[in-house]
């Protein structure tokens, strides 16, 4: 180190405006990874009730019919693209799933009930819901498609894209910053060339010459990951009070959990440590340029 | 100590500054470098030191080929040369005590070994007063002397010295070269380059002269100047 003493002063103000920048960067940056963390966390519980499975839900109507019905839901089910399985729920799978609402001893046994099927979709194949839906209906006036799940699945896949546009978005904010550290770093080197050139003459090594830019970076990165970081905490938590307001079953996965608060405060840590190593290699390419 | 071989120069496109410079100094030596104002003694200097690259010929420096070192081994090269540069190239955001302990500072000196030895040096010439002062408020004179005590404070084995008597009188200027004789006793090589011929004129030392970018009486004289400076070490 160079004991305390300043080789290369800071008071060109190419440098005074870089806490700022990283401020607003990583304010950007970690609303956008907080939003790809809570999409993640949305999609896997949406997911934990989709899992590649439909149910088909063939009406009751009169009993001794229902069986045709149900077989006749079945094979069109099989022979259709994108279908590996179908198979139609027994009794006994029946008053399970009904016994949650109606007690083990099932009150409306003898009351008619729709036959459900359980389909299970070829992930491989993609499925022409809207086509089968029609086909089911032709054949089997008032078998539905549980479209709830259909529409969870178009759900998710649009998640997944916001997903990818968020993370690239992140990955922009970074580029952007390494290019103003990049910027500030080479105004600050050229308006002290003098004094790079001479330390450069006098026997300092690169990294030496680095370090008195690079920490400098590091620190304005800091301050800057600092004040971004407190900036986008606020914004989250007004936000999830927000999304806790509304009553959206589905919007409850998207709460920040434990995980989510570590990953944003990894946030800033980065956004100084580009600042650092973006400085560090700037002047060593500036450094490998004298002679 | 130092050789130079053939040894060209231009600066980017333009004409050959310096034009077959060959030479030899041994360890030890003191020489002159003389010649009228243009004729390139700066710019040799500076290859020396390492500040410039030559457009052709090589560079021996401490007895190794500088072309072939690599860039991890430039520095410590570097730290090697204590040099006083025409223009004194003093940091003026620094104190003059911190711009004379810069070179111990980059030698990696621990703290409690820099400011004494700084501080002596610049009592030494007479600036034991200024040292906190800013180089902006010192005469040219003053500052002519912080430069050559950075240059020296820290025993490099060859110190380069650019017109270290420009800004000052007669008087000073005479008790300067001194200064360089003393290193000189104790074994360090030391180059001085001047145009202030009747400054010089008492020192029995060789001369290197240098007229329109070549060394007068051309390369054939090398050999005789290098015997000459090998006397003298
Ligand atoms: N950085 C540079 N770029 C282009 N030409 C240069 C540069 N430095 C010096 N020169 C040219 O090289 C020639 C020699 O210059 P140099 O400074 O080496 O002379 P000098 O002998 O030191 O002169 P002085 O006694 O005035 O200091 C001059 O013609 C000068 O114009
Ligand atoms: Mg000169």
């Amino acid at each position: 180190m160079s004991g305390g003493v300043k080789l290369i002063p800071d008071d060109t103000g190419a440098g005074r405006f870089l806490p700022w920048v990283v401020a607003v960067m990583v304010f950007l940056a970690a609303l956008a990874v907080s939003g790809v963390l809570a999409l993640d966390q949305g999609v896997r519980g949406w997911q934990a009730g989709f899992e590649g499975h439909l149910t088909v839900e063939v009406p009751a109507g009169r009993s001794a019919d229902l069986d045709t019905r149900v077989a006749e839901t079945l094979r069109i089910l099989r022979s259709t693209a994108g279908v590996r399985g179908a198979v139609a729920l027994d009794d006994a799978e029946h008053a399970a799933l009904l016994a949650p609402w109606f007690g083990p001893d099932n009150p409306v046994a003898d009351l008619p009930i729709p036959r459900l099927v359980d389909v299970e979709l070829d992930t491989d194949h993609q499925l022409d819901f809207d086509y089968l839906a029609r086909r089911l209906d032709d054949a089997v006036p008032g078998a539905r498609l549980d479209d709830h799940k259909v529409w969870v699945a178009q759900l998710i896949r649009l998640a997944r894209g916001v997903q990818f546009i968020a993370l690239a978005t992140v990955v922009l904010i970074a580029g952007a910053l390494a290019a103003v550290v990049v910027f500030a770093v080479r105004a600050t080197l050229s308006v002290h060339h003098d004094i790079v050139a001479l330390l450069h003459v006098m026997g300092a090594r690169d990294a030496y010459i680095a370090r008195q830019f690079q920490n400098h970076a590091l620190w304005m990165g800091a301050k800057g990951g600092a004040v971004g970081l407190v900036l986008a905490a606020a914004t989250l938590f007004v936000l999830s009070r927000l999304v806790a307001r509304l009553e959206a079953p589905l919007l409850d996965q998207l709460s920040l959990g434990p995980v989510t608060l570590v990953v944003l405060a990894f946030v800033p840590v980065a956004g100084a440590g580009i600042a650092f190593f973006t400085a560090r290699l700037t002047v060593f390419g500036a450094l490998g340029r004298m002679p | 100590m130092i050789r130079f071989e053939n040894v060209g120069l231009r600066y980017g496109q333009g004409p050959e500054v310096l034009r077959d410079i060959s030479f030899h100094l041994e360890p030890g030596s003191f020489t002159f470098l003389t010649g009228p104002s243009g004729a390139g003694k700066s710019t040799l200097l500076r290859m020396m030191y390492l500040g410039l690259k030559p457009s052709r010929g090589t560079i021996s420096l401490f007895g190794a080929d500088v072309a072939r070192a690599t860039r991890r081994e430039l520095p410590a090269i570097r730290r090697r040369i204590g040099v006083v540069f025409q223009d004194f190239r003093l940091l003026d955001h620094l104190s003059v005590l911190e711009n004379v302990a810069l070179p111990l500072r980059l030698a990696g000196e621990v703290e409690r070994r820099i400011e004494g030895p700084a501080r002596e040096m610049l009592e030494w010439v007479g600036l034991g007063d200024r040292i906190e002062a800013s180089p902006t408020t010192l005469s040219g004179g003053e500052q002519q002397r912080v430069a050559i005590c950075r240059a020296v404070v820290a025993q490099p084995s060859l110190i380069v010295a650019d017109e270290p008597t420009g800004n000052v009188d007669d008087a000073i200027g005479y008790r300067l070269i001194r200064l360089f004789e003393e290193l000189h006793r104790i074994g360090t090589t030391i180059i001085v380059a001047t145009h202030n011929q009747p400054l010089i004129e008492p020192f029995d030392y060789p001369r290197l002269h240098l007229e329109d970018g070549q060394l007068a009486g051309g390369p054939a004289r090398a050999p005789a100047l290098a015997a000459e400076a090998g006397l003298v070490g």
